[in-house]
């Protein structure tokens, strides 16, 4: 049987690269090359559903044109490209390039001089992963279904191990690699009626920090709070909302938190009177929200790479170093995300956006369990659910708590409550935080797919809106 | 009518199916199926009425799937030699070994004819990848620029996404089936923006994604003139209008709005690998459980809900499914009561209920089939009111049009949305727009207060491209089907009053 590690591609990514910049007559080009492997396993009622083991490339060629008014761009992206295609791809890239009216965020391309991302392992070969990355965990899985099935339990999730290795190059002369690792495993434990349910999850690089037993025997202990179910009403409540919860909310925000669109009035960021909120007040606390490309545990690329221009980004930005930066500093927002564009036409810096996303308060000590234990009478939730917008003026989100919400009394755990639908916006929400805990890697239930690197603290407030009760488990 | 696209025939698509169908019989699979697809994308996006972005995408791939020892194996691959076919088959073989200690029930697959050599084409005029760019952006420059040129819009978002996808498929059965479809997604959005007072709206087009060709947005289906003419007025009195007081109404839902409710109540709680906790972990399960298949009351006598994998310029429509399964027409609500689920080949034996319904699909050639929605639609009553006539029976209440915010709970009880615009309702007729408005309810409580349903002229089928399920995610999409409906007794909310303002 053939070895997972064989190259099967004619080019090498790096061939791929010199070989289209070659062939490019355009007054610029970028190539991007992303080979990418993942394999997952996912399971339900004690026994494994689904699986695979997936190898694929993307290239793409973008192509500068410049015109008598302005440059236009033409960009094409295509999987698995043979050598005689390559040629047709440059081509077409160019041809749609001409095709283009003139972009409005055109700007000179990226030029490696004072580039501060290393060029370091270039020449090396894609780092890659296979189902062997679950050599440990599927026999542990397996002894986690015996045991669940022996306790009355079902257990159900997914693990899955992505690894992508980025090529950038241009015809100024950048040539830049990334490797991404990105791991996770989700496991939901249900009574056999469906009537309880609890969830945890783990973000990993590699597997290796992985223990199913430890997050089995976590869904074991959160069922056994189940067992006392307690009716509440819709309200405001205390709650303490676990890093997860946190990760998603802050995510929301940092997708709407772009320069471009504040400025023109059209975001929670817009100044009444005009121009952005940058320098405001969000948080009462010292909280500072920020993104750092070699954040530890939470390492993302240092240099931008896109195929697709926007408010938050610019196809003329690609290999643009990125830097750490504070979104909010000390409760104040300090940053919003802009092109170089943007910058340009605006008299500012540009600000790009980075892969991970830390919410801490500066000397916060206390664990989840320390805001627990100093709760009169509050809710604990697991984790939120389909977040979406409501009102974008506000940014007011509407969302469910999902896989345990729990009432605490003087300290302690008392049962498990109803499930609610809350309305609440995350910016709204920063003002009113009372209390915060140290701050850790977490694994975003909601937008784990689309954003996975954050580090968040759990967060009291006093006064989380739930709007409605679901009946929903 | 259209054919498959030659350069797609010409991929050595039967060839790598028999290397790949081959070596995993002789590695002892039971079952294995190949499927190749590619999968052309563009996305053009403009920024009042400049060009933003545009971009131009394909996806092309094969997946080999094999039933091995009563598990399912699955591996994927890019490149089109039939030694990587090869090499992806024994990466299934290999992937079923790994899985099979932690397989509990063996899979079986529910029997289907086999169609040795059928193509399928959807129904569509123009293919918009023969469309020049300058055209389409022409087009979206000159719409935008119509709406900018009214007072009060300040900004107009406007965006385009096509899609033409090719599929081959071959089972150890027997059946190849080669397919050719065609999607197209039209959006123009307008923002006002008072800077003085710190406040926006914004007002978006209607217009449903359609599995049709670039036809769509010259021909008459749509009149595009019309409602690009009205977008500014309705906006300008979207920013003027009164917040709504909260409480309890009576609304009429049009069917630009009604089609997402339907999606997330309805559609997505009768997948019957929800509802068998398959989807446990991640999308959810289902509160209509199989033990209530025919006898769950989910809505009024008045509600009749349809699946199909039929319906002309569906975008779940298709001929035969990723399973090698003819696409088919059933009953999910009769009389208000559940009558069917959505089904794939493993599911249909597990629970004994004969033939697939059809609704296997991966949206790329690197994912495994999952059952995915079919287009899941309201049917109106044959002698139904238009929407005026629905109106005029409502003292006081909320006609809603367009979608916009949704969400609903892991088990599809709870659930809010907003919309692109809502009038007053004042003994029958139209008083007015009001703003800040959501409804609020509980899926069986909410179709057991639909009251009546329009006729066949109020019918139009909405839908979307973006239908997200399963770990690891995949996107598929799907219409829906509705008539404009009244309901009785609707919990509204104020959004603004929600943010605690």
């Amino acid at each position: 049987m053939t070895t997972p590690g064989v190259s099967t591609y004619i080019l090498s990514p790096q061939e791929t690269v010199e070989r289209a910049l070659s062939l490019s007559v355009a007054d610029g080009c970028v190539v991007l090359v992303t080979d990418r492997t993942e394999t997952n396993l996912r399971w339900a009622n004690n026994t494994l559903t689904t699986n695979g083991e997936m190898r694929s490339r993307r290239v793409a060629v973008l192509s500068l044109v410049k015109g008598a008014v302005g440059t236009s761009v033409g960009v094409l992206e295509r999987s698995a490209v043979t050598p005689d295609a390559l040629r047709a791809l440059v081509e077409n890239s160019e041809r749609a390039a001409r095709q283009a009216s003139p972009a409005e965020d055109a700007m000179p391309l990226v030029a490696p001089a004072g580039h501060r991302a290393s060029s370091a392992g270039w020449d090396g070969p894609p780092a890659e992963t296979s189902v062997g990355v679950f050599a440990e965990l599927a026999p542990a899985l397996g002894e986690a279904f015996g045991a669940a099935r022996g306790d009355g339990r079902l257990l159900f999730g997914f693990a899955e191990h992505v690894v992508e290795s980025t090529y950038l190059g241009s015809s100024t002369g950048l040539r830049l690699r990334h490797d991404q690792p990105t791991g996770r495993v989700e496991m939901n434990a249900k009574s056999p009626d469906f009537g309880r349910s609890v969830w945890t999850g783990a973000a990993t690089r590699d597997f290796a920090d992985v223990d199913v037993a430890g997050l089995d025997a976590r869904l074991a202990r959160r069922l056994g709070w189940a067992a006392n179910r307690i009716e509440l009403p819709a309200g405001r409540y205390e709650t303490i909302l676990p890093p997860t919860a946190v990760a998603d909310l802050m995510i929301y925000m940092y997708w709407m938190a772009n320069a471009r669109d504040a400025d023109e009035g059209r975001t929670v960021f817009s100044r009444r009177g005009g121009g952005s909120r940058i320098g405001d007040r969000l948080a009462e606390l010292p909280l500072r929200l920020a993104s750092d490309p070699v954040a530890e545990g939470l390492a993302c690329a240092p240099f931008l790479s896109t195929t697709t221009s926007g408010s938050a980004q610019s196809v003329f930005d690609n290999g643009l170093t990125v830097s750490p930066v504070n979104w909010i500093d000390d409760g104040v927002l300090s940053n919003l995300i802009r092109t170089r564009s943007w910058a340009q036409r605006t008299g500012t810096a540009p600000v790009a956006p980075v892969g991970n996303l830390v919410l801490t308060a500066p000397g916060a000590t206390a664990t989840e369990a320390d805001l627990v234990s100093r709760t009169g009478r509050g809710l604990l939730l697991t984790c939120l659910w389909y977040i979406r917008v409501v009102d974008p003026r506000t940014l007011l989100l509407t969302g469910l708590t999902r896989d345990g919400v729990y009432l605490v009394e003087g300290g302690e755990v008392v049962g498990a409550v109803n499930n609610f639908r809350f309305n609440e916006s995350p910016v709204g929400l920063l003002g009113r935080i009372s209390e915060v805990s140290r701050t850790e890697i977490t694994l975003p239930r909601e937008w784990g797919d689309d954003f996975h690197r954050t580090a968040m603290p759990a967060v009291r407030v006093p006064d989380f809106n739930m709007s409605t009760v679901s009946q929903g488990v | 009518m259209p054919e498959i696209d030659q350069a797609f025939l010409a991929l050595p698509a039967r060839v790598l199916a028999e290397a790949a169908l081959t070596r995993a019989r002789e590695l002892g699979a039971e079952h294995a199926d190949f499927r190749l697809e590619r999968i052309r994308s563009q996305s053009i996006t403009l920024r009042d009425a400049v060009l933003e972005n545009l971009h131009d995408g394909e996806d092309l791939g094969f997946a080999v799937r094999v039933v091995h020892d009563g598990t399912w194996g699955f591996a994927a691959g890019v490149v089109l030699t039939t030694a990587e076919a090869v090499r992806v088959a024994e990466r299934a073989i290999a992937v079923a070994k790994v899985s099979a200690a932690l397989r509990a029930e063996r899979v079986e697959l529910a029997d289907e004819p086999a169609y040795p050599d059928v193509t399928w084409v959807s129904s569509y005029e123009v293919d918009p990848f023969a469309v020049p760019d300058g055209d389409k952006v022409g087009l979206l420059a000159d719409w935008s620029e119509r709406l900018l040129a009214a007072d009060g819009v300040d900004h107009v978002d406007a965006a385009v996404l096509q899609v033409i996808e090719n599929k081959f498929y071959a089972d150890t059965a027997g059946t190849r089936t080669t397919q050719q479809r065609v999607r197209v997604h039209p959006v123009l959005e307008a923002t006002a923006v008072d800077a003085a007072q710190g406040q926006f709206e914004t007002m978006r087009t209607c217009a449903p994604p359609v599995g049709r060709g670039w036809e769509y947005l010259t021909g008459p289906t749509w009149d595009w003139a019309a409602e690009l003419s009205e977008i500014p007025e309705w906006l300008a009195q979207k920013m003027k209008a009164r917040s709504v007081e909260p409480g309890c109404y009576d609304v009429v839902i049009d069917p630009s709005n009604l089609w997402l409710t339907i999606h997330e109540s309805i559609g997505h709680a009768t997948e019957l690998d929800r509802a068998l906790g398959y989807e446990a972990a991640y999308a959810g399960t289902s509160f209509a459980t199989f033990d209530q298949l025919g006898t769950l009351r989910y809505g009024s006598p008045v509600m009749n809900v349809t699946g199909d994998r039929t319906v002309e310029h569906g975008l779940a429509t298709i001929g035969y499914d990723d399973e090698g399964v003819q696409t088919q027409a059933w009953d999910i609500v009769a009389g208000g009561v559940l009558a069917g689920y959505q089904l794939d080949r493993r599911m249909a034996r597990l629970k004994g209920l004969g033939r697939s319904n059809g609704c296997a699909f991966a949206d790329s050639p690197g994912h495994i089939p999952l059952q995915r929605m079919a287009n899941v639609s309201l049917q109106p009553a044959p002698d139904g009111p238009d929407t005026r006539g629905l109106i005029a029976g409502v003292e006081r209440g909320i006609y809603i049009v367009g979608d916009n915010s949704w969400s609903i709970d892991m088990q599809r009880y709870n659930f809010q949305f907003t919309g692109q615009r809502f009038f007053e309702i004042r003994n029958g007729e139209l008083a007015g727009q009001l703003r800040d408005v959501a409804y609020q309810a509980t899926t069986t409580e909410f179709w057991g207060a639909m009251e009546a349903v329009g006729g066949p002229q109020t019918w139009r089928l909405g839908g979307a491209f973006n239908c997200g399920k399963a770990q690891p995610g995949q996107i598929a999409a799907v219409s829906h089907g509705a008539p404009a409906a009244l309901f009785r007794g609707i919990n509204i909310l104020n959004t603004v009053q929600e943010g605690g303002q």
